[in-house]
């Protein structure tokens, strides 16, 4: 059962992923990033992260992705126009995607551990040990990161008002 | 196998409470808003308009389903059906009640506990917005793209209060279930004072119920935030051009996530099913009480009825309160039935309280709503977010 779900979300997020890439109009390739982000979500709560799958949900598919179909929306983008392709990237892409996939590859090989392997629902990690970790453990790149976010957004208002 | 059964006996159980809760409180709705106004509300369709619903039913099943000639085809169609499945399904994890025993079988008043059951709610009405959004833009007019725009943008705003009001009770609870959170409310304080969380120590979520329970009322899309449908600007907004059973489908949304969000409420805020009283205080007996008053008033109206059909129905439905309240007197009548009470009380009062705003206020601006959800709201969440954790964090 773990694994026929988890057969079928991989591919569900496999096939919106590479529809996201071929549609050629904003919103449909904006929802097939949500169908990307919910099947994600779907993966983690089959390795038994629900709190991590519902965060996802609530963050990712549920404000980003809202706000990027807001724009679209409000900019009225229409059908992009296919242009066509360069000479460089029909020759060259192809070989170097593979070389990048084949570098992914040994590296999950060479740092993690083959010997086990993952179990579903194997994640032991409760709310409130994930809490803990993030503001006992690791407050200080927590709160780093936050102040770089908070960077980005001033930075943001700085850019997109007109006068100060 | 069992298990299966129960788990389905449940779920259909619950669906059709909820659809017919749903049908009527558009019922209640009308009959409520039109009394505030001096009318007397949908009057004709069986005693005192009752089978009105459903005659709207009807009316809108066989209506033309029009689909716009340039309208985004599959969109069109997907939206309203994302907008109703959403709503219906975040009410799987509300608790209703507590465990009870049902021919030999323990089960639990709720069809699923969740250990992250407040942000499976939340994950559910965030995706909600996709099902109003893609409504507006594929139906390829003006008016339901202003209504699209306005609602992304409000729930967006809305959903970051709705959450910090939550956080407070959730700090004070110590738990993400829904089930646990009521029982961290059992039992009263000084011998009287229910444990909920409005009224618990350290720091009674007074601000966090407030600042929800407005920015509930945005996220429902309710008076006086209805601004994604403010029928004198945008003609319907987001829906206008749906029509038949895609119309109801969205109305149908709107009030089970109001029901959602009348729940949720009750669980988080109210100590869910329990009674407000302590049994020694002879609480037990309120839901008789309460049922033997309507039957009372019941039958004084029917003395002044004006036609004898209607002096007919109002005796009949007095005589059926009547029995309801009898039912009650018996001990394993109110064992299930006491939390079920309850808890409809608590979530009913809600859903009154939305339409008697929606029958006393106007709407808002739009800049004066987002000024009011940003400027206001939020760090008023905030700043109760951050009390609460302050007062929990001193007082352990």
């Amino acid at each position: 059962m773990d694994i026929f779900l988890f057969l079928t979300f991989a591919l569900i997020a496999v096939g919106c992923a590479v529809n996201l890439l071929l549609q050629r109009h904003p919103i449909s390739s904006a929802l097939s990033l949500i169908g990307v982000m919910g099947s994600l979500a779907v993966l983690y709560l089959l390795l038994g992260a629900e709190f991590i799958a519902a965060i996802q949900v609530i963050i990712y598919a549920g404000a980003i992705m809202v706000v990027f179909l807001f724009v679209i929306m409000l900019l009225n983008a229409g059908v992009e126009e296919r242009t066509r392709r360069s000479k460089m990237s029909s020759i060259f892409g192809l070989p170097l995607l593979a070389v990048l996939f084949s570098q992914i590859a040994v590296i999950v090989y060479r740092v993690f551990d083959h010997r086990t392997t993952v179990q579903f629902g194997g994640f032991v990690g409760t709310t409130q040990d994930l809490g803990r970790s993030l503001f006992h453990d690791y407050v200080l790149p927590f709160e780093v990161t936050s102040v770089l976010i908070l960077v980005a957004i001033i930075g943001a208002v700085y850019l997109g008002k007109k006068e100060i | 196998m069992s298990f299966f059964l129960v788990a389905v006996i449940k779920a259909l159980v619950l669906i059709a409470l909820l659809l017919l809760t749903l049908v009527y409180i558009q019922w209640v709705e009308r009959k409520v808003v039109a009394h505030i106004q001096g009318r007397w509300g949908p009057f004709r369709v069986g005693p005192h308009g009752l089978l009105q619903p459903f005659a709207d039913a009807i009316k809108l099943l066989t209506k033309e389903d029009l689909i716009p000639p340039q309208a985004h085809r599959f969109l069109f169609l997907l939206a309203p059906f994302l907008a109703v499945s959403l709503a219906l399904v975040s009410i799987a994890v509300i608790p209703f009640g507590g465990e009870i025993n049902v021919f030999g079988v323990r089960t639990n008043l709720q069809l699923t506990d969740l250990n992250i059951g407040v942000l499976f709610i939340f994950a559910v009405t965030a995706l909600g917005v996709y099902g109003i959004a893609l409504a507006g833009w594929a139906s390829n007019s003006k008016y339901p793209l202003l209504g699209a725009l306005r609602s992304s943008a409000q729930l967006i705003s809305y959903e970051l209060s709705l959450s910090l009001g939550v956080l407070g009770a959730l700090l004070l609870s110590g738990s993400l279930s829904l089930r646990e959170i009521v029982d961290a409310q059992a039992g009263f304080a000084w011998g009287f004072l229910p444990r909920w969380n409005v009224f618990q120590g350290p720091f009674p979520q007074v601000i966090g119920f407030l600042v929800y329970l407005t920015a509930a009322f945005a996220e429902t899309n309710r008076v006086p935030f209805d601004l994604p449908e403010a029928e004198t600007e945008l003609v319907a907004g987001f829906h206008a051009e749906y029509s038949s059973m895609k119309f109801a489908m969205f109305f149908m949304a709107e009030y089970a996530n109001m029901i959602t969000v009348a729940c949720l409420a009750t669980v988080l805020f109210l100590g869910g099913w329990r009674p407000p009283l302590p049994e020694s205080w002879g609480i037990q007996f309120a839901p008789v009480a309460v049922f033997g008053f309507v039957a009372a008033v019941l039958f004084v109206h029917s003395q002044s009825a004006f036609s004898g059909k209607q002096q007919n129905s109002l005796r009949i439905f007095g005589v059926l309160a009547v029995l309801a309240g009898a039912a009650f007197v018996l001990p394993g009548v109110r064992l299930v039935f006491s939390p079920l009470f309850w808890f409809a009380a608590k979530s009913g009062f809600f859903l009154f309280l939305y339409i008697w705003v929606r029958g006393t206020l106007p709407r808002f601006r739009y800049d004066q709503l987002m000024s009011f959800g940003w400027k206001f709201l939020f760090p008023l969440g905030l700043l109760n977010v951050l009390a609460t954790a302050l007062a929990i964090a001193l007082s352990s």
